[in-house]
């Protein structure tokens, strides 16, 4: 058994330290014994020559509500019996995880489709403001806009 | 008396400062008034959403703050 408990059917998180992918699988694939499959994203912070950290502020009384209600809508939306929805917040190294996404569902498809749909709103629609840091100093990161295209592909 | 205003995002390096206080009550022209220029032309912009003691209001011009109420302005996100 996982030592990490997760809340079922939905673990949604904001962590302000690195991301223990290895233990949240662990605990997500005995959380759903009975799943035929599970699907999983982890999204990092691309090593770019010139970035140097990026950083994740976030509002706390919408950031992880809206998570929530975006979990909730997966679960409406196909047949799962779980996922977890894992975003970091504050600073972070080229590498390091900032999101991990998992869907556990009886058939693969539902899982797949699940991960996107749940990735695409978390990266244009969650409450989460980005910027990184280059040789000549912060920039503010925004969606491009094959980030809202992707998104307006669940509507 | 007073209402707490959080810049989020770019607008805390727009407006110089992470929060602000001004008085109570606050509705969208006070709001418009309070801030800098250059935060209000953003404001403006539909793209910026304005969240009053914790909702996301669907009409930024419908703005009532009042007393010990926390105003966010709520510039372009970008997760993931």
């Amino acid at each position: 058994m996982a030592r990490l408990t997760l809340e079922t059917p939905a673990d949604v998180r904001l962590l302000d330290s690195g991301i223990s992918v290895g233990e949240a699988l662990a605990a997500f694939n005995a959380a759903y014994p009975d799943a035929g499959g599970i699907a999983t994203f982890l999204g990092k912070v691309r090593p770019d020559e010139d970035v140097r950290v990026l950083e994740l502020t976030h509002y706390d009384p919408l950031t992880l509500p809206g998570m929530r209600e975006l979990a909730d809508k997966a679960l409406t939306r196909w047949p799962l019996d779980g996922v977890l929805v894992w975003h970091r917040i504050g600073v972070m190294h080229p590498g390091e995880g900032i999101v991990l996404v998992a869907a556990a569902a009886r058939h693969r498809r539902d899982a797949f489709h699940a991960v996107d749909f749940l990735m695409d709103y978390l990266k244009s629609a969650a409450w989460l403001w980005k910027r990184e840091k280059r040789a000549d100093g912060w920039h503010w990161i925004e969606p491009r806009a094959q980030d809202f295209a992707d998104r307006n592909r669940w509507a | 008396m007073s209402v707490t205003v959080l810049f989020l995002g770019p607008l805390r390096d727009l407006a110089g400062v992470p929060q602000a206080e001004y008085p109570a009550p606050l509705d969208w022209d006070g709001l418009l008034a309070a801030v800098s220029p250059a935060v209000a032309e953003q404001l403006r912009e539909p793209r910026v959403h304005v969240a009053c003691a914790g909702r996301v209001l669907s009409d930024k011009a419908d703005l009532a703050a009042q007393d010990g109420e926390e105003v966010a302005l709520l510039p372009p996100v970008s997760g993931g």
